[in-house]
């Protein structure tokens, strides 16, 4: 599995033609208490960069973009109930969707886990 | 606003920092002929009492709605206003700012607020009311945008029934959307809105009781659109009306929209008026406007705030649940406190006494030679089918002093079938005297 990370401080852990997407660790910091996530419906076919999601804190509700093109397969329904998920565990049970990846060039322009720790020092 | 004067030196001064050499230079940009050169035909000064003088003559000249009787309604009506409203909303303890950010100055002002959504959760039957909007009108506009955020569809049907100028509102905020469809005005029924919802619907738009008084079934609209997914967004634009019929909330809704000059708002000349906006709590993210949340401060009293704002715009900006949202906060104050003062039982009893008031004014138009009652049920409004134009008629009565209702091709355009047409209202302050000056006109007229 490899994991990439985008300037907007989402993460994208893929494995094989699926990407898992959430938000990092530094950015639920830097968001504080997350108090609802609105996900994608699943089946929706986004463009990189497009807004996929919306993370609402207690300071500002803020848009998830995807990181790459492709078809939304699976949300993660727990954060409907516990939104604190992202808080406590972003990169594990506080993963938001997954996307089929559709072109995997793209992910060619994202960051790994080292040129990402520079930005979110 | 201070009045600050330009003396000459001035105006040469900002000129020159301008680097324009006159005045008229300024308006260069407007072509010659677009500009107005000679002055305005308009009457020099005057002494003050000259002026009260000619306005008061201009006064004389309105006819007002308590001039006489009165059965105008179709979307503003004339209800008592109690003077201790009045009265109370000039308080000091509700004169703070505007937009109630700072909690710590404003609990008068956010007290009021939360009651005010607590009456309007409580009227429609939903779970939570948000802070008012500027008028029904707006407020169906922003529900429609509120069932396309909620659903992710398009599609938009507006009932034939609802008032022809909130579908105007709605046309104009979705500008020329193909998938907005408007049915056309039916004076006599339901309409076959419940047959064109698809898929594709976010959302019918229902009002009750409608345009021409009809109430409609919001049971069956909210079971058909939840059929197919869709939502239900039921208007009201007498608000008086909950207090008699069953709750929209209670029937399936999940939008209510309703106009609430009706409770402690005068007709106002058409505005400012008070748009009240409710649904399910499941869909509060989605609820354009200000919301007021009840909490407790650091030592743990009661107090209350501006709650959810996150997706508010002075937050999200132009990503805003809407930026075209204000409250109209004085409007809901006097609805609130009429509203406080009228109590449960008093509403009831307001909207009974409308009713009652309506069944009399049926029954002695009934009576008219010539006149034919289209609805079979009504509220406080309702419309009668004339041998002749119902405009002449409405104007022909207006000059004898009484403003018998409004004409439907007033606000029905193009439309041959509603010409003959007139919509009736009644409401507490139609008395006998009233109604019998109205039916010895209609019958001198259509004889």
């Amino acid at each position: 599995m490899t994991i990439k990370f985008t300037q907007d401080h989402e993460y994208i852990a893929v494995e094989g033609p699926t990407g898992t997407v959430g938000i990092t660790a530094y950015a639920q910091d830097q968001l504080g208490d997350i108090v609802f996530v609105e996900l994608p419906s699943i089946g929706k076919a986004l463009k990189k960069g497009e807004e996929a999601a919306v993370v609402e804190s207690v300071k500002a509700a803020s848009d998830i973009y995807a990181p790459v093109s492709g078809t939304v397969t699976a949300v993660n329904d727990e954060l409907s109930g516990d939104p604190g998920l992202v808080n406590r565990d972003p990169t594990g049970t506080g993963w938001m969707f997954k996307i089929s990846i559709s072109d995997p060039a793209e992910l060619d322009g994202l960051m790994d886990e080292v040129a990402y720790a520079e930005i979110a020092k | 606003m201070r009045y600050l004067p330009h003396s000459e030196a001035e105006r040469a001064e900002m000129l020159g920092v301008i680097g324009a050499d006159s005045i008229e230079a300024l308006f260069s940009a407007v072509p010659e002929n677009a500009l107005q050169k000679a002055p305005l035909d308009l009457p020099s000064h005057a002494a003050e009492f000259m002026v009260e003088a000619h306005m008061r003559a201009l006064a004389a000249r309105n006819h007002a709605a308590s001039d006489g009787p009165f059965f105008v309604g179709a979307g503003a009506y004339r209800h008592h206003v109690p003077a201790s409203v009045d009265h109370l909303i000039q308080r000091s303890e509700w004169l703070t700012a505007y937009t109630p950010y700072q909690p710590e100055i404003s609990q008068g002002t956010l007290q009021m607020l939360f009651e005010f959504q607590t009456q309007v959760a409580r009227i429609t039957g939903m779970d939570v009311a948000n802070a008012s909007l500027y008028d029904g009108s707006t407020g169906t506009a922003e529900a429609v945008l509120m069932a396309r955020r909620l659903t992710k569809r398009r599609k938009i049907i507006l009932s034939g029934g609802l008032h022809p100028h909130y579908r105007d509102v709605v046309r104009a905020y979705l500008k020329d959307d193909p998938h907005l469809i408007c049915l056309s005005p039916s004076p006599e029924g339901q309409g076959d809105i419940l047959d064109r919802i698809d898929e594709d619907t976010a959302a019918i738009v229902v009002q009750t009781p409608d345009f021409y008084g009809h109430l409609r079934n919001v049971k069956v609209a909210a079971d058909a659109a939840h059929a197919k997914g869709a939502l239900l967004i039921v208007v009201v634009t007498e608000v008086v009306s909950l207090g008699l019929l069953e709750a929209p909330g209670a029937l399936g809704a999940d939008i209510v929209v309703a106009e609430g000059q009706s409770i402690g708002n005068s007709l106002n000349f058409g505005g400012p008026y008070v748009g009240l906006m409710a649904t399910k709590k499941e869909y509060i993210r989605q609820m354009p406007g200000r919301l007021c949340g009840e909490t407790v401060d650091a030592n743990g009293e009661r107090g209350f705030v501006l709650t959810l704002s996150t997706r508010e715009q002075h937050i999200r900006r132009e990503k805003a649940t809407s930026n075209i949202c204000t409250n109209s906060g004085l409007c809901a104050l006097a609805f609130s406190i009429h509203m406080a003062l009228l109590g449960e039982a008093g509403f009831v009893r307001l909207a009974r006494l409308n009713h009652a008031r309506a069944c009399v004014l049926a029954d002695a138009l009934e009576r008219v030679k010539g006149i034919e009652l289209l609805n079979k049920t009504f509220f406080n409004e309702m419309t009668i089918r004339l041998p002749k134009p119902g405009a002449e008629v409405i104007e022909t009565l207006a000059a004898r002093g009484i403003l018998a209702g409004v004409p439907a091709s007033r606000l029905v355009s193009d439309d041959p079938a509603v010409e003959s047409l007139i919509i009736l209202a009644a409401t507490e302050l139609t008395s006998d005297a009233d109604i019998a000056a109205l039916v010895s006109g209609l019958e001198e007229v259509l004889a």
